[in-house]
């Protein structure tokens, strides 16, 4: 894309991108450290993932501010337009990222305290589909890449899978020991928030879509999380619909 | 003969009230415009908009034949209004420049009374059968036009008194009683402040029930705020035409893009 006739258009678009990779960056790790807390039951590394929290709000301010400013300063067109309106966007659907990686990292903390659990296991699994749906999909935002969204877009529905069998297995723990319930719950909520980082991963990839395209994306998002259907361990196969 | 993009909703559009084919323009040597085909729909604003020396003008002076009366000027293709050619032969061009009338960019009334400006041209063409006639001619044009209120007490001072932006509706108000069926616009608020501005494109969003105008503008933000149709001209072509919401979000080709973005090198 040639540059702006005024360049210095173009330096506060370059502002306003790199905060938001700065921002992606931030939760990206955030959801790491996480995960890394949880497995190595480390309180300490817990409590520095939840002290991200700040930084990241403040980035997400500063997006704010420099989109206003864009705003009302350059009246935007046509893809200006649609990379500022995105980038709004995804700068909140990032911040909400970050606050799911911090309250993994509270659960985790709490996790330390107690016995540890098999199905931990699972959970860095599936963490490490959504930290890479995260990276890809700021690598498609930094390139314009479209093809590269896409592809985030559909391996969500693998985030969804994971967690319905995950789901299915703290259930039988839980029913097991009544001793297992405390833990259990805390992994269930872990695995929730993860699969709801998946979500706005997938929300960034459908923004990043439109901003490349101009056009929203016309498939019907894959949808696979079965468990608001379950009534039992054996709900959750993912055939019902 | 170019190669106009024409965005996939205007299969929506309204029935033309101009159509344009092949239009090619000479001044002397210099071709200005290369085969413009393009249709203004009824009862909508359609603008107009590209760099300096596009072409746009000259496109719209197309229009009503003002392009005649400048010397050199060679004029081909086919501009039919109600499908009727305005080139052809036969037609009487007063006739037709009070069927698609003109504001022009700097206000131009004429050195009478407010009320002769708009009296002029009903009285010329013998619209109004009586004065009293005449004067509901003058007080409904100057309504329309938002002039009235502001006017009402002071009809015989001189037009040239008002300000800018009053001028420039009392030329509105000029063209419009008439009673034309189409109003050409040349830059009409680029000599007015916002607040003037704002009342003509209020104007000129009301005027649309009755006339259908077409409106070549510098201001992009005026463009996408006034019009349903935006035509994007480059080097004497036609480059893109489309509803306007999409020329302004998501034009189809790269020069549109890069000329409404600000990226034209």
């Amino acid at each position: 894309m040639p540059e702006h006739t005024v360049k210095r258009y173009d330096e506060e678009l370059d502002q306003m991108t790199g905060t938001i990779l700065r921002m992606g960056g931030i939760v990206e790790q955030q959801l790491a450290r996480a995960i890394e807390a949880l497995v190595k039951r480390d309180p300490e590394l817990a409590a520095s993932v939840i002290a991200d929290d700040e930084p990241v709000d403040q980035l997400e301010h500063e997006v704010d501010q420099l989109v206003t400013r864009l705003l009302a300063l350059r009246q935007p067109m046509a893809v200006d337009l649609r990379l500022i309106t995105a980038s709004l966007k995804i700068s909140s659907d990032l911040e909400r990222i970050g606050d799911y990686a911090a309250n993994v990292a509270k659960r985790a903390s709490s996790l330390s305290q107690v016995e540890p659990m098999r199905p931990v296991a699972v959970i860095p699994r599936m963490s490490q589909i959504v930290q890479t749906m995260i990276k890809d999909v700021l690598d498609a935002y930094m390139a314009r890449d479209a093809e590269k969204a896409l592809a985030v877009w559909r391996r969500d529905e693998e985030v969804d899978e994971t967690y319905n069998s995950l789901f299915r297995e703290l259930l039988t723990y839980m029913m097991e020991d009544p001793r297992h319930i405390t833990p259990c719950t805390h992994l269930l909520f872990i695995a929730k928030n993860i699969e709801r980082m998946g979500d706005h991963a997938t929300n960034v990839a459908e923004t990043i879509s439109f901003l490349v395209t101009g056009t929203p994306l016309d498939e019907a998002r894959p949808k696979g999380d079965t468990t608001p259907f379950a009534t039992s361990p054996d709900d959750t196969g993912g055939s019902q619909d | 003969m170019t190669m106009t993009t024409e965005t996939a909703a205007l299969q929506n559009m309204p029935p033309s009230k101009l159509e344009i084919t092949e239009l090619d323009v000479h001044y002397g040597a210099t071709q200005a415009l290369f085969g413009v085909d393009m249709r203004v729909a009824e009862n909508s604003v359609s603008a107009l908009i590209g760099p300096s020396g596009c072409g746009k003008s000259t496109f719209l002076r197309c229009l009503n034949r003002m392009n005649d009366i400048i010397e050199g000027c060679l004029v081909d293709g086919n501009v039919l209004l109600d499908g009727e050619d305005i080139y052809a032969g036969e037609l009487d061009v007063v006739q037709l420049r009070a069927r698609v009338g003109m504001v022009f960019q700097k206000p131009n009334p004429f050195p009478k009374s407010i009320y002769d400006n708009v009296a002029y041209g009903p009285r010329i063409h013998g619209l109004a059968e009586s004065a009293g006639e005449l004067d509901e001619i003058v007080e409904s044009s100057l309504r329309r036009a938002g002039l009235f209120d502001e006017v009402s007490g002071r009809l015989k001072d001189s037009g040239t008194s008002l300000s800018g932006g009053q001028q420039q509706r009392l030329c509105i108000a000029r063209a419009i009683a008439i009673s034309p069926e189409v109003i050409l616009m040349d830059e009409p608020c680029s000599a007015l402040d916002p607040i003037a501005t704002a009342k003509v494109e209020e104007l000129i969003d009301e005027l649309k029930e009755d006339f259908t105008i077409a409106i070549v503008t510098h201001n992009m933000q005026q463009a996408a705020r006034v019009s349903q149709y935006t035509a994007f001209f480059h080097l004497g072509n036609l480059v893109e035409f489309g509803e306007t919401e999409q020329i302004f979000t998501n034009p189809e080709e790269k020069r549109t893009q890069d000329y409404i973005t600000g990226r034209f090198g």
